[in-house]
């Protein structure tokens, strides 16, 4: 697999260069984009950080889970650093022969990045403060569940 | 490899890394501890507190990472192991 974090804007193209075959028909793609707002607060900018080798071993370690589930290949890329309104933070893509399973491990492979993946967002707001956000926190999304360990 | 300390059995070193706004609060992102052999998560993020005075912003029960891998607080910790405390995951 190639790196999963990149301080580049993430490259579509290179992942779905990756994925695609003669023989897969069928590609499903999410991407995850800076949005501009959180808890109805206007989002500015924000910056993402990692634990970078937990997080390359544990990308790694979904991307092959979905390959072992279903008939898929599948390519990922978190973007890392300071990143505007509208940037392509995430880039999941799976490929089959049809689109059933290609869906299906894609959205696999986004729930459990965003789950397991040690990835940390601060977020730079328009009436300048600054928050690292905290998804576990009353408003701020659902708390993951517990994860596999070792 | 085993250094000394591990061979008497007596005590283990781990390095203890810290992401994100641990690192802030704490104002470092690593810590070294020395703490008595057989050791678990639990009892690194123990010597911790007493390593970090003040440092009521870790929980109780943080998410932790043994050498690069999710980890129980039960988690055995051997010397030389990288344990790391991570705030809640904000990826994607």
């Amino acid at each position: 697999m190639s790196p999963y974090l990149t301080h580049a804007p993430v490259d579509l193209n290179s992942l779905l260069a990756a994925v695609s075959a003669p023989e897969r028909g069928g590609v499903a793609t999410f991407l995850g984009l800076v949005r501009n707002h959180q808890d109805g607060r206007t989002v500015a900018r924000l910056v993402y950080s990692a634990y970078e080798p937990m997080a390359e071993a544990e990308a790694a370690r979904i991307a092959a889970e979905a390959e072992g589930r279903w008939p898929v290949r599948v390519a990922l890329s978190h973007r890392l650093g300071d990143l505007a309104i509208g940037d392509v933070a995430v880039a999941v893509v799976a490929a089959s022969a049809h689109r059933a399973p290609a869906f299906e491990a894609c959205r696999y492979v986004i729930e459990e990045l965003k789950r397991r993946v040690p990835v940390w967002k601060k977020e730079f707001y328009a009436d300048g403060s600054v928050l690292w956000v905290n998804p576990t926190r009353p408003g701020m999304g659902a708390p993951p569940e517990s994860v596999p360990t070792t | 490899m085993n250094t000394s300390s591990e061979a008497s059995g007596q005590h283990l070193a781990v390095r203890v890394l810290l992401f994100a706004t641990y690192a802030e609060l704490a104002g470092r992102a690593l810590v070294e501890l020395t703490l008595p052999s057989p050791a678990t998560v639990q009892d690194v993020l123990r010597r911790l507190r007493a390593a970090l005075p003040g440092a009521e912003w870790l929980p109780d029960q943080p998410l932790a990472a043994v050498n690069r891998s999710h980890a129980r607080l039960s988690t055995p910790v051997r010397d030389g192991d990288e344990i790391a405390f991570l705030p809640p995951l904000a990826g994607g």
